[in-house]
């Protein structure tokens, strides 16, 4: 073999190492987890509230609490993340400066870090503006954090569909929202499922905000949408802090189930995409 | 009648092109879906108002030349510091160790996947890059604290048990698919006809990468390179769980210190009196955090900006 031929061997072989050390982490990532988390992962994980004594501590207000911000979440973000980009994307004039400004705007909002939105959120929180360190106030700022993922996506997907089936619907006739509700939006929708559920996974394993608006408090009860809260990536972190080994074995176990629910988003997402890709 | 009696062709008002009905609905379609937009702009001004309010109010109490200059972090003792420089290097100092993983393997991975892997290969590997993006941060700092900490002790490292290596590194993980997929979608927007050149003169796929795909794409790369800065800056929950929360002025790995956003993480929750001096530096904190990844991004959409006008 000439050296030339070795050279590009040699690099060929690193490029692929590359790869294969996030496929390693993740290998090793999940399977020190479960040998962690297998032995804490039983039903009073999901039946029990927190408690001090490690054998009797269980997740479910968390656990309850996390499904219920997943729904909120969907419930607002979906709405107002399509609306931002139906506007952006069959509305806005380009050349406006208003129109360029949120564009930018959104493109830095979404890579403002998590913990800023927390700030936010404790700000108009304890200013009095706001509805007080209830889940409710959690929910709506996780909307917010994940809210430029779903516009940018459904952008995408919107830029997706040909002109040339709104000309199509123009030419019947139709009305500007006419094409916009039958003919764009359906065909977009996979592509707007995908990206919400994906969103969707972010706002279920976010953690950071809702420290900051009071999340991480003792909660013995099953959850209420203008109450007290927990979320589940909150209350691993606050098992990862404790010194005793079973609140470690907890916080592996905890960390399944959180990762059952974002990896199975992500799949379905992935599937979806997949299932549905359309070729115009 | 204006028409004279025996005229060839009827009177026929000119063709309008305009909707015969006034569609208001329409109107207020559009004005909803402008409402929606308008979310994203106060979010901006609602992050925007609510840092530079308290932060104003906190540099009336410490001289902001102190603040950025000082090098004692000591915002909850008597008598109180708030010099930040310790959080700044602190931030540095695991942003370095994250990127010295994120940005080779990051890239390598992207220019596998752009210029080596099948569609096929392309269609397996993308998902599972998208998973790892996935895992949330808090499972990241878990595996920094019980998995790669006692590792780094195994092979010799006398690390603390909160310290920045295992942090950093892990971070490294985590950035990986930001900067691939950023980075493949700046090499995927090169033209074809720049590979067929390079290949017609006798490149092999080593020289069309590294001479012609990786320069082409340049400024995308560069683009994934500062949002994972950004990103590093920006990350909370590694550093809270695996790093410490230990202002400490130190460049050394193997100890533990505090950053930015591990100071707000964990000050954030406390219940410190509102509107004291001490509550009030999450703000300040807060705010240069804020500038900090502003600038990062700002500099980064430009990048992105580059490329697509060049190629697309």
């Amino acid at each position: 073999m000439s050296a030339r031929k070795v050279r590009a061997r040699i690099f060929q072989a690193l490029m692929i190492f590359s790869l294969a050390v996030s496929m390693g982490v993740l290998t090793w990532l999940l399977i020190s987890t479960f040998i962690d988390g297998v032995p804490a992962l039983d039903s009073k994980l999901f039946t029990n509230p927190p408690s001090s004594v490690p054998e009797e501590a269980g997740a479910r207000p968390a656990i309850l609490a996390t499904l219920y911000i997943a729904v909120l979440v969907l419930l607002f973000s979906v709405p107002i993340g399509v609306g931002t980009a139906l506007y952006m994307e069959e509305y806005a004039r380009k050349e406006r400066w208003y129109n360029r400004f949120l564009e930018v705007n959104i493109q830095n909002l979404a890579a403002v870090p998590a913990i800023v939105y927390g700030i936010l959120g404790l700000a108009f929180i304890v200013r009095g503006i706001g509805v007080g360190r209830v889940l409710l106030a959690g929910a709506l700022i996780l909307t917010l954090v994940v809210l430029p993922t779903v516009i940018i996506a459904s952008r995408e997907a919107l830029r997706a569909v040909p002109d040339s089936i709104r000309q199509g619907g123009y030419a019947l006739g139709a009305t500007k929202w006419q094409v916009i509700s039958r003919q764009v939006l359906p065909a977009s929708i996979p592509g707007i499922a995908t990206g919400s559920i994906l969103a969707l996974s972010r706002a279920v394993g976010e953690t950071a905000p809702l420290l900051l608006i009071g999340a991480l408090t003792y909660v013995a009860f099953d959850p209420t949408i203008l109450g007290p809260f927990t979320a589940l990536p909150v209350q691993i972190y606050t098992w990862v802090k404790l010194p005793d080994a079973g609140f470690q074995a907890l916080a592996a176990a905890a960390i399944m189930v959180l990762l059952a629910i974002v990896l199975g988003m992500n799949a379905l997402a992935i599937f979806l995409r997949s299932k549905f890709r359309q070729r115009w | 009648m204006a028409t004279p009696a025996g005229s060839a062709v009827p009177a026929v008002a000119p063709l309008s092109l305009r909707s015969s009905r006034k569609h208001y609905g329409e109107k207020v379609i559009q004005a909803l879906l402008g409402l929606c937009a308008l979310v994203s702009i106060v979010t901006t001004l609602g992050i925007v108002i609510s840092l530079l309010v308290p932060a104003l109010e906190f540099f009336a109490e410490v001289s902001p030349v102190d603040f950025l200059t000082g090098t004692t972090w000591a915002p909850l003792f008597d008598p109180a510091s708030f010099g930040a420089i310790p959080l700044l290097v602190g931030t540095l100092s695991v942003t370095f160790w994250a990127l010295l993983v994120a940005i080779p393997f990051g890239l390598g991975s992207a220019i596998y996947l752009s210029e080596y892997a099948s569609p096929r290969r392309q269609a397996v590997l993308k998902p599972m890059l998208e998973i790892l993006a996935g895992i949330p941060t808090v499972v990241y700092g878990y595996f920094a604290l019980t998995a790669v900490t006692p590792l780094l002790r195994s092979m010799g490292l006398q690390v603390e048990i909160f310290n920045v290596l295992a942090g950093g590194l892990v971070m490294g993980v985590m950035l990986i698919p930001t900067i691939a997929s950023l980075s493949e979608d700046a090499m995927a927007a090169v033209p074809q006809g720049l590979r067929d050149g390079a290949y017609g003169l006798g490149a092999d796929k080593l020289q069309v990468s590294t001479r012609v795909i990786v320069p082409a794409a340049m400024s995308g790369i560069i683009a994934s390179f500062v949002l994972g800065v950004s990103r590093a800056v920006g990350e909370t929950m590694i550093v809270l769980i695996a790093v410490g929360q230990q202002a400490k002025l130190t460049f050394n790995p193997l100890e533990g210190v505090s950053t930015l956003t591990a100071f707000i993480g964990a000050t954030g929750n406390g219940d410190l009196p509102t509107g004291s001096t001490e509550y009030k530096t999450i703000f300040a904190v807060g705010l240069t955090l804020f500038v900090i990844t502003l600038v990062m991004n700002i500099i980064s959409i430009r990048l992105v900006r580059k490329y697509r006008e060049v190629y697309d």
